[in-house]
This record gives structure tokens, C-alpha cells and sequence, in this order.
């Protein structure tokens, strides 16, 4: 099949930063890439965050900080570091202060292999959709620890709802992954772009597809799950700040509950930027659209520097759009309940994921 | 509806109405640089008129947060005048409001007697600790300063009831001018006809009094001839010209008080006298009896009001002779209205009520809410509500019942 020779032809495909022949250069070039997108992407996406759900309630959001308040989340910043760091006197010490560095450092390392253009990645895993899913499912250990390290029954029932959550819905998001590495081919994220842009489907040769449009369901499913992994409001139980006071975070202050605010932000990129890699086409402008400056295959790779800042800014903005997205849901909707929440998942997600994996790996194997 | 049937309908409306909101224009307010207009009775901040305080303890005592806090001494005042009392007299201190602790319910401003407290619409006085939050009276004082106008009334609102009486007041003294202008035209023409009739020179029509000093010369002459001595037949003809000219003038303010009456005449009840004027006849006469000022000033001040309403009551009379028809203006009313309520049913039923149940009480009708129309319209196009129209013909219809019940009773 098209899908499989493309696909293995493009698997761990060389980074740009790859200059030189030194070893130390590409190395502070690439920490530069994942640093740079940990701190300022998940600031872009919670100053968009904090307008648009300003303006869907009718106010203006942040306005004082920085030009229309677009540096809000900075002075949030500064102000979380002047803050006194208390540790409660109850609190398993250790265990308190490692609990967000080892919520955080997950949600950094993902950043590792998420491709924003062709060759603008650290490294192309390989096994990077594996790498990336089994990553991100640590942050929960942080926070379970969190939870029981504050010696606080609300920071404990917050750890544990999290704990349950996103045990339920690391099942159906995981089974969607696979289905798209099936259909893909490749648990490569550079090779799932590049299999997008080769797509179509059979008896519909010549139009090209994204993974998206015969993976509605699944792409569903994957926005749901992601949401209830982050904590997201409707599904932020293990907060649920008007029962549990602020979950496994009351106890925090200062630079330790910043961490785990930048753990959400940052999980929200990483989120949506796995969504866009496996069902919206990387860095693809539109489907079977080359993009301009590029001429490898599919019109997407071997690309000169136009064509790279081109497909980073499609990733950004489709990240944006799917930011966008949960934040409308944020808005929109109530808080689950805790039994609702789970039988969402143990009902309906994780039966109508395995479902579309047999059917997508069974129609794989017969074309 | 079958749209509510088809599962995530509700959740598409949710983000519909989200979306829509995301277009809309914020509601915010951006507050430092663009302000509201408050309304005028904002309670921002209590102001003080610390001359208006009487120290009354008022405020403090009904405070429910005790955050008032007076201080104040008593001052004896000299007598105003020589032999008075002297009085004692608060003054104020310290007058502080600890706003840190005040719930702004208000109490304070609505329970001084005397206008000391104000709300202010000024809100901006945060402070950086609390005990700056204690404003003392000079601060309250300043704060006075900001107290806006009360606003303009609604339109069509009724006027407060100071303005009201205020009005009224007004209203009395100009009738009572009036009337007194009435009078004193009256007095006028009474003076005039008297004239007329007299010739002679002018003289008060209330005082049959003659002057002294003039005699009768017919008197005289006849005296003089019967022998009398000079002196006796100038007094006799005195005395006889003085009994002549009273005769006289008796007969003239008869007939001047039948002119008078034409003029319009004061009620008997409404005789009041006008303090304040003496009867500057009465105030020489004590004045040279070697009285003291004041003494005299006040009798005659008592005197000049009983010649006033005994002058006042007379005419009264006089008019009340020429007044019956407007006498009988003051009574057709009751039998007016009683015809009225008989003809058109119960204008005003519960006022009816006892006279007809008299004869229709024992009469039992069973109504369901039944009205007569034509009360009803009669009510509505007098610009009654619609609810006390409906009610008063409800009540009309059934007196009508009653009366046709008892009708046909009496013809069976
Ligand atoms: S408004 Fe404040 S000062 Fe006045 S009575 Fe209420 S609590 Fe006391
Ligand atoms: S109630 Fe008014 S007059 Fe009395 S003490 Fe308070 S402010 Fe003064």
C-alpha cells in the first residue's frame, strides 16, 4: 500500500537542528525548541483561554497587563513567585515538593517528539505516538502523590477522583491512538502527518482525506478523553472547587501551584497538538494542499525556510483552534457528576473505541 | 418539542449560546477610566452636617455595628433676655464613623431627627489599614460637601407632603387675604351707601357714635324762649342733638345693611381674627392712664381682637338673614346622592349596603361571579381600575338580584 511505503521511507526523519557536525549545538538548539515551546505556547493558549471565556461571559477578560492583557499570565507568573511557600505542617515534605515537578517535567518531555513542521521537532521517535501517550499518563502520579503528601482530606479525595479519572480515560484515548497507528501504519508522529497527506480513501483515489473525516468518531472520542485527562472543565472532579475546595491543589501556593496551572496549560497544548498530528494533518494547510516553499512528497516535506514557518504557524493555529474548542466546552457546560463522568467512559467511550479499532483494523487488513 | 428528543441537542444549544455571547459586547465597565453615574441615594459614604447635630445619640444608639462613636459636652447658654432661664445646650466633640466596621444599612441617615446625616455616593476611600478607615468629623464634614440634590420627582408623582402643606399654608393665607380684601370692600360700600344717604361727612359705619360738642338749634331756640338759661338750653340741645343724629344713623345702617348683604360674607365658624393689631383707641386710653407699654400694647391687642369678631359676627348675622339660599346650597347634597345611589346601583356599594339590607337581607341570591355591566362600564369610563370595577358591580349585581327577588316576591 501507498500508506505503508511512504510511511517507512519517512520514519525518523532528521530534525533541522540536526546543524553541523557538532554534538553540543544541535543539542542547545533543540532544548531551546522544547523550553521555548513549553513556556511560551501554553502561555499563548491560557491567554486565549482567559479571553475567550471572557468574552463568552460577557466580559473583557484580562485588559492591564501588557498590550490587552496578552501578558497577564506573566505577571501571574512573577506573582506566584513572590508568594510565600507554604508547606503544611502535616504534609509529607519530600513527597509535597516532588509531587508538581513530577506533574510537570511529563507534560515537558512531550514536547520532545511533537512535530510543528516538517523537520521542526527534537527528536522523531520511532515509537513517538507510544512515547508521547505513556508520557503524558506520569503527570497522574504527581498528582495522586500530591494529593496524599498534603495531609488534607480534600487534597486526597481530589487525588484520588484524578487518579480514577484518568485511569478511565487514558483506556479510550490510548485505543484511538492505536486505531490511528493502524490506519497509519507507523507510531512515528512525523510518519501519521506524512501518511495524512498520502490518505484516501479506497474506490476515492485522488482526493486526499485527513485522518479526521473517517475518523469522526474517534476524533470525538480522543477530545473527550483528552479533556477528562487534563481535568478540564466538565470533567474537573478532582478540583471540583465547590466540593473539594480546589482538589489535590489546595495545599499549594506560590511557584507550586504554578507548576501545576503550567501543567494544565501545557497539557492542553500537548493535547491538542497529538489531536492535530493524528487526525488534522500536522502541519498540512488544507487536505491534498501542498504547501507553499515545499516540494517533497506529498507537498508537505523538504521544505525551505517560507514553507517551514508556513507549517509551523498551520500547526499553531490548528493547536489554537482545538484550545479554542475546549475552552468553548469549558463554558458551555456543567461540571460532571463523579458517577456520570465514569460511566462515560466505562459505558460509552471505551465500548465505542474498541468497537471502531476492530472495525478499522479488520478493514485494513481486508483492503 | 422533537428537537429536545434527538440526544446532544441540548449540548449543541449550549455551545450556540456560548458562541453567540462571544460576539456580544462586554458588559464590563473599565472603571478607572470610564465611571458609572450613580444613582443619587448611592450609599457610598455617610456624610456629616455637624452643625445640624444635637447630639441627640440617635444614630449611635440604633448603629447596629456600634460604629459611631460621639463624644460631647453640655454648655450653659446665658439667658436671651434679662430675668430668663439659662440654658443648657450639647455640643459636639468628636463625631467619628469607623467605616472598616459599618454594613452601610443606613440606619443612621433615617433615624436623625434633624438632617445631620447624608449619604454620599463617593466610594473611593480605601485605605491601606484599617484604622485610617475611622473618619473623624472633620473628614465626615467634607464628605457633605459631595451629598447630591435629592433627584427630580418622577413625573406625575404626587408632591412630598412637606411641599404639600407648605402649599396649603400658602394657599390659607391668600384665601385669608382675600377675604379680608372681601371685607374691607364691603366696609367700603357700606361706607358709600351711608354717604349717599347721609350727606354728611364720613364716618365709621360700625361706630353709631356721634361727635359731641354741636347742638340741637331747634332745641335751643325753643329752650331759650321757654326762659331757660343759656347754659341748660345748650346742654338740653346737646343732649337732643345727639339723641337725633344716633336715630339717624341707626336708620341709615339699616338700610346699609341691606346693601351689605349683596357683598359676600364670611361663615359664622370662620370668624377668625388676625392677631397682632391693637385697637389703638383702647392702647391711648391705658397709655394715658400711665399703664406700662407692654401692658398696654397686650390689652389692646385683646381689645382689637373682640371688636374685630364681634364686628365679624354682626355682619355674619346680617348676611345669614340674606344668605338662605346659599344656605340651602350646603344641604340638597345628601339627598342628592342618596337618589343618585338609588338610580345607578351602588356608585359606592358598601356605603348602600346597610339601608338595602334592611329590606333585602333576608333575600338569598346565588351568584357565580355574575357583574352588572353597566355599573361596570359606568366605573371603567370613570377611569376606575379594572379590579375595583369589577368588584363594585359584582356587589351591584347582587343587590339587583335581591331587589328583583324581592320584586317578584312582593307581586306574587
Ligand atoms: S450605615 Fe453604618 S454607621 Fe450607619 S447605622 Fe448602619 S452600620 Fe451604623
Ligand atoms: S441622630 Fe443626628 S442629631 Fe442625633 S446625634 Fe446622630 S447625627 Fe447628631
Amino acid at each position: 500500500m501507498t500508506v505503508l511505503t511512504s510511511t517507512t521511507a519517512l520514519a525518523q526523519a532528521p530534525s533541522i537542528l540536526d546543524v553541523g557536525d557538532g554534538v553540543v549545538l544541535p543539542i542547545l538548539l533543540k532544548v531551546a525548541l522544547v523550553l521555548g515551546l513549553f513556556f511560551v505556547v501554553p502561555l499563548v493558549g491560557g491567554y486565549l483561554e482567559h479571553k475567550v471565556m471572557g468574552r463568552m461571559q460577557n466580559r473583557r477578560g484580562p485588559v492591564e497587563a501588557g498590550p490587552f492583557g496578552s501578558l497577564q499570565l506573566v505577571a501571574d507568573g512573577i506573582k506566584f513567585i513572590q508568594k510565600e511557600d507554604i508547606i503544611p505542617r502535616a504534609a509529607d515534605k519530600p513527597m509535597f515538593a516532588l509531587a508538581p515537578g513530577l506533574a510537570l517535567v511529563p507534560a515537558l518531555l512531550v514536547f520532545l517528539v511533537i512535530p510543528l513542521g516538517p523537520g521542526v521537532f527534537a527528536v522523531d521517535l520511532e515509537l513517538g505516538l507510544f512515547y508521547a501517550l505513556a508520557i503524558t499518563s506520569i503527570s497522574v502520579l504527581g498528582i495522586l502523590l500530591g494529593g496524599w503528601a498534603s495531609a488534607n482530606k480534600f487534597s486526597l479525595i481530589g487525588g484520588l477522583r484524578a487518579g480514577a479519572q484518568l485511569i478511565a480515560y487514558e483506556l479510550p484515548l490510548i485505543i484511538t491512538a492505536i486505531t490511528v497507528a493502524v490506519m497509519a501504519g507507523t507510531l512515528s508522529l512525523v510518519g501519521i502527518v506524512e501518511a495524512q497527506a498520502n490518505f484516501t480513501l479506497p474506490g476515492l483515489e485522488g482526493f486526499n482525506l485527513w485522518f479526521v473525516f473517517p475518523q469522526i468518531v474517534g476524533f470525538a472520542i480522543f477530545f473527550v478523553a483528552a479533556m477528562a485527562e487534563l481535568s478540564r472543565p466538565p470533567f474537573d472532579m478532582p478540583i471540583g472547587d465547590s466540593e473539594l475546595v480546589f482538589g489535590y491543589m489546595t495545599e499549594y501556593t506560590g511557584i507550586k501551584f504554578a507548576m501545576f496551572l503550567l501543567t494544565e496549560y501545557a497539557g492542553m497544548i500537548t493535547m491538542s497538538a497529538l489531536m492535530v498530528v493524528l487526525f488534522l494533518g500536522g502541519w498540512q494547510i488544507l487536505p491534498g494542499v501542498a504547501t507553499p516553499g515545499c516540494e517533497g512528497a506529498a507537498g508537505i516535506m523538504s521544505c525551505d525556510p517560507i514553507g517551514i514557518a508556513i507549517s509551523v504557524l498551520v500547526t499553531l493555529a490548528k493547536i489554537m483552534g482545538l484550545v479554542f474548542l475546549m475552552v468553548w466546552a469549558r463554558v458551555a457546560y456543567p461540571r460532571l457528576r463523579e458517577d456520570q463522568l465514569q460511566r462515560i467512559s466505562w459505558l460509552v467511550l471505551v465500548p465505542l473505541s474498541l468497537a471502531n479499532l476492530a472495525f478499522v483494523t479488520i478493514l485494513t487488513v481486508v483492503l | 418539542m422533537a428537537q429536545t428528543s434527538l440526544p446532544g441537542t441540548g449540548l449543541l444549544k449550549g455551545l450556540a449560546v456560548t458562541v453567540k455571547h462571544l460576539f456580544k459586547r462586554p458588559a464590563t465597565l473599565m472603571y478607572p477610566y470610564e465611571r458609572n453615574e450613580l444613582a443619587p441615594r448611592t450609599r457610598g459614604v455617610i456624610a456629616l452636617m455637624d452643625e445640624n447635630c444635637t447630639v441627640c445619640m440617635l444614630c449611635a444608639r440604633e448603629c447596629p455595628d456600634w460604629c459611631i462613636y460621639i463624644d460631647s459636652h453640655k454648655e450653659t447658654v446665658p439667658p436671651a433676655k434679662e430675668g430668663g432661664r439659662a440654658r443648657t445646650r450639647n455640643v459636639l466633640d468628636r463625631f467619628a464613623i469607623d467605616f472598616s466596621l459599618c454594613m452601610y444599612c443606613g440606619i443612621c441617615v433615617e433615624v436623625c431627627p434633624f438632617d445631620a446625616l447624608w449619604w454620599s455616593p463617593e466610594f473611593e476611600y480605601s485605605e491601606y489599614t484599617m484604622d485610617a478607615l475611622l473618619h473623624e468629623k472633620d473628614k465626615l464634614r467634607e464628605w457633605a460637601d459631595t451629598v447630591p440634590p435629592p433627584p427630580a420627582l418622577d413625573e406625575g408623582a404626587e408632591a412630598p407632603a412637606e411641599v404639600t402643606e407648605a402649599i396649603a399654608k400658602a394657599e390659607k393665607e391668600l384665601e385669608a387675604a382675600a377675604q379680608k380684601e372681601a371685607d374691607k370692600a364691603a366696609a367700603a360700600e357700606a361706607a358709600t351707601t351711608e354717604a349717599k344717604a347721609g350727606g354728611s361727612g364720613p364716618k365709621k359705619a360700625d361706630e353709631p357714635k356721634v361727635a359731641a360738642g354741636e347742638i340741637d338749634q331747634e332745641t335751643y331756640d325753643a329752650l331759650i324762649a321757654e326762659g331757660k338759661s343759656e347754659r341748660i338750653a345748650r346742654s338740653k340741645a346737646k343732649a337732643a342733638y345727639v339723641k337725633k343724629e344716633k336715630a339717624r344713623l341707626k336708620a341709615e345702617a339699616d338700610a346699609g345693611g341691606g346693601d351689605a348683604e349683596a357683598a359676600p360674607t364670611p361663615k359664622a365658624a370662620d370668624i377668625k381674627v388676625e392677631a397682632g393689631q391693637i385697637d389703638q383707641e383702647t392702647y391711648d386710653a391705658l397709655i394715658a392712664e400711665g399703664k406700662t407699654e407692654r401692658m398696654a400694647r397686650a390689652k389692646a391687642k385683646a381689645a382689637w381682637v373682640k371688636k374685630e369678631k364681634a364686628r365679624l359676627a354682626a355682619e355674619a348675622e346680617s348676611a345669614a338673614g340674606a344668605g338662605a339660599p346659599a344656605g340651602e346650597e350646603a344641604e340638597p347634597p345628601s339627598p342628592t346622592d342618596a337618589a343618585g345611589s338609588d338610580q345607578a346601583p351602588s356608585t359606592d356599594a358598601p356605603a348602600e349596603e346597610p339601608a338595602a339590607t334592611r329590606k333585602l337581607g333576608d333575600v338569598h341570591v346565588e351568584g357565580t361571579g355574575e357583574i352588572d355591566q353597566e355599573t361596570y362600564d359606568a366605573l371603567i369610563a370613570e377611569g376606575k381600575s379594572e379590579r375595583i370595577a369589577r368588584a363594585k358591580a359584582k356587589a351591584a349585581w347582587v343587590k339587583k338580584a335581591k331587589q328583583a327577588k324581592l320584586d317578584e316576591e312582593g307581586g306574587a
